[in-house]
């Protein structure tokens, strides 16, 4: 009789045997590869890899196997593995200049130096089920998927959006990250300060949960601290990651990630120490995430608000609120964590409740008055 | 290879790291919990002079790349300096102001305790280290310790620290929270005295 | 290494050596929480991070480990953690309180009393004592730093004005060495009076709130109160069902949907032991009524 409330040992085991047999589904359907996973739902890994700070395709194509699709278990299952990982160094910041491009938009002219590449986008998709794509293997099915055909990439110089407006002086000067003092913060290994400077709060914006900061985001939009944002330049590709080994003393390329980074331009009237101009939303994620990444600059700009002098009242302006809860595996950690035993807890509050009501009717004039 | 060889003119560092570093560690925790009680490191050590085997298993188990350190003169030997840049990569601070921990050897000579970084109000605990090299933890002139971790009063002997050094550290209990915090080494035995210890000369 | 190619307790040697600076600035400045770069486990924030890192940076090959979650050695957390160590330690466990080092506890403190040398180690959800009353982390660390606790004995007596006492039944605040304001992590206040210059070191760790905490042997902890409404404990009108304890936390158990119920120690080696020693309660003087 006392037994439902005590797992132990065995129990768990069990589960997990369960959990393994769930998880393969009906042995009668292929197994699906790790390789299928990366090649064919891409996007999941992107997300996976940017929420669990880890850019490496085949693990976290396996993290989403192994999680059986939940994103937020994938995420947490490439953070588990990153804690053990040695850090070898710091990477120089990538160049987004210079980035291999396969999309690049701006919302704000028509035409920019180096164009304007629709790439590879759902946006214009009418949104109907591809029935097609039901018939996997056979004929008419994914075979006959035209190969993609894509011009070899530009070597035009793609100058920023953002830094044709700063030379006409409309749009506030860029930090400079070389300038900038010390290596940059990581919250992976300092617990976050308040008020944290922008790399911190850019890390812990990268790393955040796509739906949190989409809503954020959102309500900026509707009012919430309006920030009058303009898509300034949208880009994904390919950048080159580099490292200066100490031996050397020069930055030596140890391979290409992909990103995607949105410059917001956004409206500012000025300051008593500022003249009106442009003010900039900065956001850049692993992989393909324009919806992250669009969210992020908006929710970067509303958190300048103390930085640019304006009243900061709406939740995505509050550092602390945005900050502390934007990290997907904590928020899911501490919310499930309600489902531990909390019967001594829960004990103290039943025998209090007991007590009070004991009290009240005890003394049911008083209580009257 | 190349590590190999620098190691052996060096002298090296913990015989098994792991261990070494968690049995110290575990004796350090004792001492900073029950300020003034001794406990002996079972690790074997052959640090550079003028470094004793507790002063030396001290440093290898707290110091990293993450604490920069100061030395005082008697402890700032080319020695010391390459034996802890090559076992714990920490940083050399130019001035005790700059220091996480500090390494003593010359207690006698030490510069002003509150020279040393004392914590903030609201982050106290961003305040230095000392390891302080004694000649005995047992044969000098006793001071009477209390506070936390003490059930009663206990009396502590380090041999090296002055009357001056004592009034000093008593002029720091009226700024707790901020302070530093002390552990004194001698051969293979260690103590220590935190910042929420009442000092009785 | 261990066998599955893990670190000695999971955490490599510079994590190890970041917490235990935290541990000990922890133990020099009792109740003041110390940040720290808590590290992802493979366990869920929330479930013992904070109380698994500060364990995995002082357990040693030597060390018994106890691991206890509502009191009991055998709920799934509690066994889930113990087999985490031992997997990855390789160290001894056990349910005996008095045979461990050190105890990793979860909502209570045992009923046998700790022992010098021993170490609690507390799983904390939410470190900071001041957090319903302010949520913003900068404005608590302010007040921490100018000991402003007011609001919290405000908070207090505004229970007393409305139910005549106090009805906060766990996680109740506590004043450490006169100083700090704490939160004894939701143990019930029934445990509070054990804190109170406990001879064992008790080391608190809250790993996605990314602090640690501690306070030293011998260390007085007040629970916080008034000349007129000093601080009590939860009292129970029965004594335990198996053992017949009368003087440790029970547990009350929902035995049918007519009323029925049962009260049990919570701390089940205490129990096991008064058992063992032929001590009886109602439901095993009483088969009838404790087989049901």
């Amino acid at each position: 009789m006392y037994v439902a409330v005590k797992g132990g040992e065995k129990a768990i085991e069990a589960s997990h045997r369960l959990l393994d047999a769930v998880r393969r589904g009906d042995p009668s359907v292929p197994e699906i590869s790790t390789r299928q996973i990366s090649e064919q739902l891409g996007l999941a890994v992107d997300r996976a890899m940017a929420e669990g700070s880890l850019y490496d395709r085949e693990l976290a194509a396996l993290a989403i196997k192994q999680a059986r699709g939940d994103i937020i278990e994938a995420v947490f299952l490439l953070r588990a593995y990153r804690t053990t990982l040695p850090r070898l160094g710091n990477s120089e910041p990538v160049d987004t200049g210079r980035m291999t491009i396969r999309r690049r938009i701006s919302a704000t002219f028509k035409d920019i130096p180096g164009g304007q590449i629709l790439g590879p986008t759902y946006d214009y998709t009418h949104r109907l089920l591809d029935f097609r794509l039901a018939g996997e293997g056979e004929a008419g099915g994914e075979g006959s998927v035209p190969e993609e055909r894509t011009d070899p990439p530009s070597d035009e110089p793609m100058p920023r959006v953002a830094d044709l407006l700063g030379r006409e002086g409309l749009m506030e000067e860029d930090e400079d990250p070389v300038a900038d003092e010390g290596p940059p913060t990581d919250i992976t290994r300092e617990p976050l300060r308040f008020p944290a400077d922008r790399d911190a709060r850019l890390q812990a914006l990268a790393r955040g949960d796509e739906g949190f900061l989409l809503a954020l985001g959102y309500s900026t939009q509707r009012g919430f601290s309006n920030t009058h944002p303009f898509a300034g330049e949208i880009r994904y590709g390919a950048v080159a990651v580099e490292i200066v080994p100490e031996e050397l003393g020069f930055p030596v390329e140890i391979g290409e990630i992909e990103v995607t980074e949105v410059e917001m331009v956004n409206q500012f009237k000025g300051s008593a120490s500022a003249p009106p101009q442009f003010t900039r939303g900065y956001g850049l994620v692993f992989g393909h995430q324009e919806r992250k990444a669009m969210s992020m600059a908006l929710v970067d700009r509303a958190l300048r608000a103390a930085e640019l002098d304006e009243a900061a009242a709406s939740p995505a302006q509050d550092e602390e609120f945005v900050l502390y809860h934007s990290d997907n595996v904590e928020a899911s950690g501490f919310v499930q964590h309600l489902k531990l035993p909390h019967y001594v807890d829960f004990q103290s509050e039943l025998e209090l409740l007991r007590k009070l009501r004991a009290e009240l009717e005890d003394a049911p004039a008083e209580a009257a008055e | 290879m190349a590590a190999a060889v620098t190691a052996s003119v060096l002298g090296p560092g913990f015989a098994a790291p792991v261990p070494d570093s968690q049995q110290v560690f575990r004796r350090v925790l004792a001492a900073m919990a029950e300020p003034g009680s001794v406990h002996e490191i079972a690790v074997g050590m052959t640090p550079p002079p003028p470094l004793d085997p507790a002063t030396a298993a001290v440093c290898l188990t707290l110091l990293d790349f993450e604490t920069p350190v100061w030395l005082d003169a008697a402890a700032d030997t080319g020695e010391t300096r390459s034996w802890l840049r090559f076992h714990c990569g920490c940083p050399l601070a130019a001035d005790a102001g700059a220091a996480r921990f500090a390494v003593l050897a010359a207690p006698a000579a030490m510069p002003p305790l509150a020279g040393f970084p004392l914590g903030s109000e609201a982050y106290p605990d961003e305040s230095a280290t000392l390891i302080i090299q004694a000649a005995s933890l047992e044969a000098g002139e006793a001071v009477s310790l209390g506070g936390p971790g003490i059930e009663d009063r206990r009396a502590f002997r380090a041999a090296g620290p002055g009357e001056d050094f004592w009034k000093q550290r008593r002029e720091l209990e009226a700024l707790f929270p901020q302070g530093v915090d002390l552990v004194f080494t001698a051969g293979a035995s260690l103590a220590a005295v935190p910042r929420s210890t009442h000092v009785r000369v | 290494m261990t066998e599955d190619g893990y670190n000695f307790a999971y955490l490599d040697e510079q994590t190890k050596r970041m917490i235990r600076r935290a541990i000990l600035k922890a133990v020099a400045i009792p109740g003041y929480q110390v940040p720290f770069g808590s590290r992802e486990m493979p366990l869920p924030y929330g479930w013992g991070t904070g109380g698994i890192q500060v364990t995995a940076s002082i357990i040693g090959r030597d060390d018994t480990l106890k691991v206890i979650d509502q009191g009991a050695d055998d709920t799934v957390n509690a066994v889930s953690i113990r087999k985490f160590f031992a997997r990855t330690a390789g160290v001894a466990t056990t349910e005996r309180t008095e045979d461990a080092t050190i105890v990793q506890t979860r909502h209570r403190i045992p009923e046998t009393p700790l022992a010098a040398g021993q170490i609690l180690v507390y799983q904390v959800p939410i470190p900071e004592p001041l957090r319903w009353l302010e949520p913003r982390e900068a404005e608590t660390r302010k007040m921490h730093a100018l000991e402003e606790y007011g609001a919290m004995h405000v908070r207090l007596y505004e229970d007393i004005a409305r139910f005549g006492h106090i009805a906060t039944s766990y996680d109740y605040p506590v004043r450490v060495n006169g100083r700090y304001l704490a939160r004894p992590s939701p143990i019930p206040k029934f445990d509070n009076p054990k804190m109170d210059r406990l001879p064992a070191l008790q080391l608190f760790g809250a790993g996605r709130e990314k602090r640690i905490y501690a306070i030293p042997p011998h260390t007085e902890v007040r629970s916080l109160d008034f000349d007129d409404h000093p601080f009590e404990v939860q009292t129970w009108d029965e004594a335990c069902a198996f053992c017949g304890a009368a003087d440790s936390f029970l547990d009350e158990i929902v035995t049918d949907d007519r009323g029925g119920r049962l009260f049990v120690c919570s701390d089940t080696d205490y129990c096991g032991k008064r058992r063992a020693a032929g001590h009886t309660g109602s439901a095993t003087r009483d088969p009838e009524r404790g087989g049901a």
